[in-house]
Order: C-alpha cells, then sequence, then structure tokens
C-alpha cells in the first residue's frame, strides 16, 4: 500500500500526533524554570553573579548582555 | 511518538548551534560599534578603574559564554512550546511547526522589546536608571507573552466559526492591539548622551537585532529538520518491522 500511495504523491500526509498535556506539564515547567534561570545569569544587572563572584563574570559576559539587547549601563 | 524528554534535548542542542552561530554574527556585526561606543565613553568620562576583563577577553570568550547559555536557554524552552504546538496546528509537520513557533517567538520576545526598548551600546544609559529600564524591559517582555497567549485563545476558540485563516488574522490582530496599547502608555527612555554617532547607534541596534534573527532562525530550522528525520526514521523502522 505504502508503495502505491508514495509512487502517487511525493510523502503520504501523515497526521501529526499531539503530545498529551499530562505528560507535557512537568517538562514544560521544568524548561521554564530553566530558561529563566539561565537568562537571569546573564540578563538582570549583576544577577546572582554578583554573589558569587563579585563583578567579574558580570564583566564577563557584558558584550553578549548589550548585544543581546538586555538594559544595561 | 515524540517524547518531551527528547525534546528538550534536541532543543538544547539546536540551542548550542544558534549560540555558536548568533556568536559569529555579534562578533563580526556587533563588536565594531562596541568597540566605538566605549572609545567615546573613554574621551567623554573621567577615568575610571580599568575592568577586571579584557576587551579582548570580552569580545570573545565572554561573548561566546553568552550567546552560548542564552542560545542553550532559549533551546529548552523553545522545544517545550514545540512540544505543546505540535500536532495541535491543524496538519502542520514538524517543520512548519518549529517555522512558526519561531516567528511568534522571535516577534514577541525579540522584536517587540526591541521597537520599544532598543539595545543600546555601552556608554548610552544612566547608571542610576539601570533598575528601572531593567523593569521596564521585563514588564514589555511579560506583557508580549500574554498578548501571545491572548492570540492563541482567540484564534483556537474561533476557529471553529470563523477557518483557520481568519480566526489567525483575529488572533494576530489582538496581539498588535495589546502591544501597541502597551507600547504608547509604557514610558519611553531616552538616555542617548549628546555628542554619540547616530550612526554607531544605529549600526549597534541592527546588529543585535541581526543577532536575534540568528538565534530564532536557527532554532526554528534546526528542531523542524531534527524531528522531522526522527519521525522519518521512525515511520521507516515502525513499517518494516
Ligand atoms: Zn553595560
Amino acid at each position: 500500500m505504502s508503495s502505491i500511495s508514495s509512487s502517487a504523491t511525493p510523502s503520504p500526509a501523515v497526521q501529526p500526533v499531539a503530545i498529551p498535556w499530562r505528560a507535557l506539564q512537568p517538562w514544560l515547567l521544568f524548561g521554564a524554570v530553566l530558561a529563566i534561570a539561565l537568562l537571569y545569569f546573564v540578563g538582570t544587572e549583576q544577577g546572582v553573579f554578583h554573589l558569587i563572584g563579585g563583578s567579574g563574570v558580570h564583566e564577563f559576559v557584558h558584550d553578549g548582555r548589550h548585544l543581546l539587547g538586555f538594559p544595561c549601563h | 511518538m515524540l517524547s518531551p524528554r527528547s525534546l528538550l534535548i534536541r532543543g538544547m542542542l539546536v540551542g548550542l548551534a544558534a549560540g555558536v552561530l548568533a556568536f559569529v554574527f555579534a562578533y563580526l556585526v556587533g563588536e565594531g560599534p562596541i568597540d566605538a561606543a566605549i572609545a567615546f565613553e573613554e574621551a567623554h568620562s573621567p577615568p575610571g578603574e580599568p575592568g577586571s576583563v579584557t576587551r579582548t577577553v570580552q569580545s570573545t570568550v565572554g561573548l561566546l559564554t553568552a550567546t552560548l547559555i542564552y542560545g542553550v536557554a532559549l533551546g529548552g524552552i523553545f522545544s517545550m512550546v514545540f512540544a505543546a504546538a505540535y500536532g495541535r496546528l491543524g496538519r502542520l509537520g514538524p517543520r512548519a511547526t518549529a517555522a512558526l513557533v519561531a516567528l511568534a517567538g522571535f516577534v514577541t520576545v525579540a522584536f517587540v522589546p526591541w521597537l520599544k526598548y532598543p539595545a543600546n551600546p555601552p556608554a548610552t544609559g544612566s547608571e542610576d536608571s539601570i533598575g528601572r529600564r531593567t523593569s521596564l524591559y521585563f514588564l514589555l517582555l511579560v506583557i508580549a507573552l500574554a498578548a501571545l497567549a491572548l492570540a492563541v485563545y482567540i484564534g483556537r476558540a474561533r476557529v471553529g466559526r470563523l477557518g483557520l485563516w481568519n480566526a489567525s488574522i483575529l488572533g494576530a490582530g489582538a496581539f498588535v492591539a495589546v502591544v501597541v496599547v502597551a507600547h504608547v502608555l509604557l514610558p519611553t527612555i531616552e538616555e542617548i548622551p549628546e555628542g554619540f554617532s547616530p550612526l554607531v547607534l544605529w549600526n549597534f541596534r541592527l546588529a543585535s537585532l541581526g543577532t536575534q534573527v540568528v538565534v530564532w532562525t536557527t532554532l526554528g530550522l534546526g528542531l523542524g529538520a531534527l524531528v522531522e528525520r526522527t519521525l522519518r526514521r521512525e515511520a521507516v523502522l515502525t513499517a518494516s518491522a
């Protein structure tokens, strides 16, 4: 059957199957927490790095802060 | 079937690639305006303490570190939004779904904030207002995300009665309306110092927007291609089994 349909059309249209919400919920939460934490490191003024390593890390990623559009000096 | 875990891993891998490409673009296009801005800063302000990190380190390893963290973080959340959208956008396959989610992400997370509070090179913002500027920037970001959620909600609620095309236009219209109101109501920030080159400012802001285009294009095309390949392999395995 597949050989017949593939000769008629380039690729058989397959209905995409959604991932159930129940299976997604913890991963959506995890992804959100991960992204917020990482963006906080780069994006906010000083951020946690100020507590950990003084202004050294802030200076280190400074060009990225400006070019990625985060407010800075 | 796709699992959220495999999608998260693929998203972060694609994000890593996006971070590398963003670094290449930002280094080639953005470092020139940054150097010009720092030269302006040094010529117009009393000499401060020398930075603990050299300019060479900042513009290479430092910039790469920032774009990599940014890319991986964004890739992770992007893949989770993709996981929620896939199979819920009519008959759109993985590549079209990823491209559409990336386009929505770019407009919402990068373009809308950039229009109101565009990226500024060093030496153009006041130290005193950084807290306020950061709050306003993230406030607009949250408003844009809420506007996107509203657009999706309206589109989904109306798709039965209006059809996909018109429901999409209605949702997009709601997004634009909320964003325009926010842009009008939120305060404008104008702190560019007297005598700062408008060309440097313009080039820097374009470089910043271009970096975002590189990031989101890589995420959208990269994840779509990876998922498409995975699903094809699975289909072949299932067919041959
Ligand atoms: Zn700065």
